[in-house]
């Protein structure tokens, strides 16, 4: 077929198609579109979701599963008795320690995606400004690490920052430091974790921005007298703004909720929401107050985001 | 037993799954890594034509968490006492057919009589292993910090005077808020299966004082730690204590661990055999747990995770390294002051679990 008659039979296809939607009312081809992504979210994310709050209006106990059901019937009898225990999200605002708990997840979030705009920025940029065959080569670079496992990468570093580690052989064998660095089980490994492991996420979609930007108008800012630095702050960056936040949220979302990394890298005094979860679970078994908590950081952290993402994508005509 | 090795457990499946046999007889055992020697699973196989399923877990909590969603298709677990004690009250877990053990009767009557705190008359499980918890140290860090003081006591660990002078070489301590707020108890002559708020108040008191000389609280990362010489103390299980030892000997890099059970006493635990109530095989599980009742593969699982076995018929085919431990296997005297843990009231572990994430983030 050649490259005609393909184009002529696009063309006969969307006329006909336009006739069926002048016909039916519906758009199938947009709907077909639509459809997939929706049926996805349907099944993967809005029916786990309605399960997990199902179980948070339950009541421990102890059987299988060890939570009360919500309804219970009698046919012959003819009713059905409906139970909803709200006395989980009551709990979880009389006790201080989970709103803690909320805060301090927040806060190693927010300080982790700051450090990753600022480290995904310039390799973004630079690969955005490299030559086209160069570009491939370090967005593969970039990608790369997802061919091992995130539960090795998180090791490797343990490996790195630990006592005797290979960071502090180095430090001490080069005359930096006399003691080793007690870097493992703090704070900055938590950090330091999370900044690695989301740093592509944070390229990406930046990289995407800057790519997509009008070189021109940088000539026309240099033009008109601009010096570099200006028109970067005053075109480049407000031009890569969607791509800075889609990158933030991408690494914000699932930091706050982040369990693997403080557990492996943090101290003991890391408080994170997800430890939280997994102490509400495993330890006091009570899985409707683990979903509970699951369930108001949902509310909390992601339903606002949203909204805002909606809102602009509303102002952007999207 | 609490680390999962993966070198082994992708060995083991591999063996396994060579040895899939025609009658389509199976058997699903869910156990601790590391925890059977693969050669014991190999010569069921063998003997009985039976295909083992094998799985691993590292943690009372991802087993219960299993069982507790319903179907699990396991036929062989082993939990922890405590943690079936509560389980058995869930009704999880099938009455063990003795009539189907011909072997049951090489079991040690006298830790059986201990088991059954847990488990009235054992009717749910068969004894797998039992160990303690205690010290794990590292010789020539301690000395250099303490000189001669004993290293036999809790003090190492609860007294801030002492733990201080140990915090820059490293102290770990389990992340197991029953079984180390029961140690604690212990500790202050408080009876450790107490659920009173006052005495997890003292207990909280006592080890958030000395929390600041604490390296970490962990329940696995300890074993690499300890033979590297990371920590040079910690309050853990002696199974993975004697593991990180004939590591260390393995390296050779002159670091030298040993292990005691606390002068003041200290926690006995049991891991018990037992068959799910919706076991798809129940029949072949029985088989598995007799075949393990036998002398010589008890005492191979003894010889091979350094733990202790309470089967009679198994002592003559421990290694003499093993037998004359006084880590694996307690002089009489130090037995006495062992204590099980209980399972507790939910209200209870509710309250624990908030003490101890006081403790941990130093709130």
């Amino acid at each position: 077929m050649s490259i005609q008659t393909g184009a002529a039979w696009v063309d006969f296809a969307s006329s006909r198609l336009a006739r069926y939607k002048l016909f039916n009312g519906v758009n199938w081809g947009r709907f077909a579109v639509i459809s997939v992504p929706t049926l996805w979210l349907g099944i993967f994310f809005f029916v786990p979701f309605l399960v997990v709050f199902k179980i948070s209006l339950s009541e421990s106990a102890i059987a299988i599963p060890p939570y009360t059901s919500l309804l219970d019937w009698d046919l012959e009898e003819a009713y059905i008795n409906i139970k909803l225990n709200l006395g989980n999200y009551l709990y979880l605002f009389e006790d201080t320690f989970y709103l803690e708990a909320y805060l301090s997840s927040v806060k190693i979030a927010v300080i982790s995606t700051f450090f990753t705009l600022l480290i995904g920025f310039p390799i973004a940029y630079l690969i955005a400004r490299s030559k086209p065959s160069t570009r491939t080569l370090l967005l593969s670079l970039v990608i790369l690490p997802f061919w091992t496992s995130f539960l090795l990468r998180v090791y490797a570093w343990m490996g790195l920052l630990k006592k005797n580690g290979i960071v502090n052989e180095f430090l001490l064998n080069i005359g930096i430091i006399e003691q080793p660095l007690t870097m493992l089980q703090t704070d900055f490994a938590v950090y330091i974790g999370i900044v690695y492991t989301y740093l592509p996420f944070m390229i990406l979609p930046l990289y995407t921005a800057l790519e997509k930007m009008d070189m021109t108008l940088l000539e026309a800012a240099e033009d008109l007298g601009a010096r570099p630095s200006i028109s970067f702050f005053l075109i480049t960056v407000p031009m890569a703004v969607p791509g800075i936040i889609a990158g933030c949220l991408l690494v914000f979302i699932p930091a706050v909720g982040e369990f693997v990394i403080p557990a492996l890298l943090g101290g003991s005094d890391t408080l994170m929401i997800g430890r939280v979860l997994w102490d509400e679970f495993f330890l006091n078994r009570d899985w409707p107050m683990a979903s509970t908590v699951a369930i108001v950081m949902l509310v909390v952290l992601v339903l606002p985001i949203m909204l805002i993402r909606n809102s602009q994508g509303k102002e952007e005509g999207v | 037993m609490k680390i999962k090795h993966v070198g082994y457990s992708v060995m083991l499946s591999a063996l396994l799954s060579a040895v899939a046999v025609a009658e389509g007889k199976v058997v699903n055992v869910y156990n601790w890594a590391e925890y059977l020697d693969p050669q014991v699973v190999e010569e069921f196989q063998k003997e009985t034509g039976i295909k083992v399923n094998y799985d691993v877990y590292d943690s009372n909590e991802m087993l219960e968490a299993k069982l507790m969603s319903g179907s699990s298709g396991y036929d062989v677990v082993v939990p922890t006492g405590f943690f079936l004690e509560r389980q058995v009250k869930a009704g999880i877990y099938a009455e063990i057919d003795r009539q189907q053990l011909s072997n049951y009767g090489n079991l040690d009557q006298n830790i059986m009589n201990k088991i059954a705190s847990h488990d009235p008359d054992n009717k749910h499980n068969v004894p797998y292993a039992w160990g303690t918890i205690g010290l794990g140290y590292n010789k020539q860090m301690i000395e250099e910090r303490l000189g001669d003081l004993p290293v036999d006591s809790l003090d190492l660990i609860f007294k801030p005077e002492v733990a201080a002078k140990l915090a820059d070489c490293g102290i770990a301590v389990l992340d197991s808020p029953s079984e180390i707020v029961g140690i604690a108890l212990n500790y202050l002559g408080i009876a450790p299966n107490s659920e009173k708020k006052t005495d997890l108040k003292a207990a909280s008191h006592l080890i958030s004082g000395v929390r600041s000389n604490y390296k970490y609280f962990h329940s696995s990362k300890y074993l690499s730690d300890l033979a590297n010489g990371d920590i040079c103390v910690v309050l853990g299980y002696g199974s993975d204590v004697l593991m990180a030892q004939s590591r260390a000997q393995e390296a050779g890099q002159g670091v030298e661990i040993d292990y005691v059970i606390p002068k003041e006493g200290s926690l006995v635990w049991f891991d018990l055999l037992a068959i799910p109530a919706d076991a798809p095989h129940p029949q072949a599980a029985h088989q598995f747990l007799n075949y393990i009742l036998r002398g010589e593969n008890h005492a191979s699982i003894s010889n091979y995770a350094l733990t202790a076995v309470a089967n009679k018929a198994a002592m003559p085919y421990l290694l003499e390294e093993v037998s004359t431990n006084p880590g694996i296997y307690p002089t009489a005297e130090v037995t006495q002051k062992l204590f099980p843990m209980n399972a507790h009231s939910a209200k209870y572990d509710r309250l624990l679990t908030r003490a101890w994430s006081n403790i941990k983030t130093g709130r």
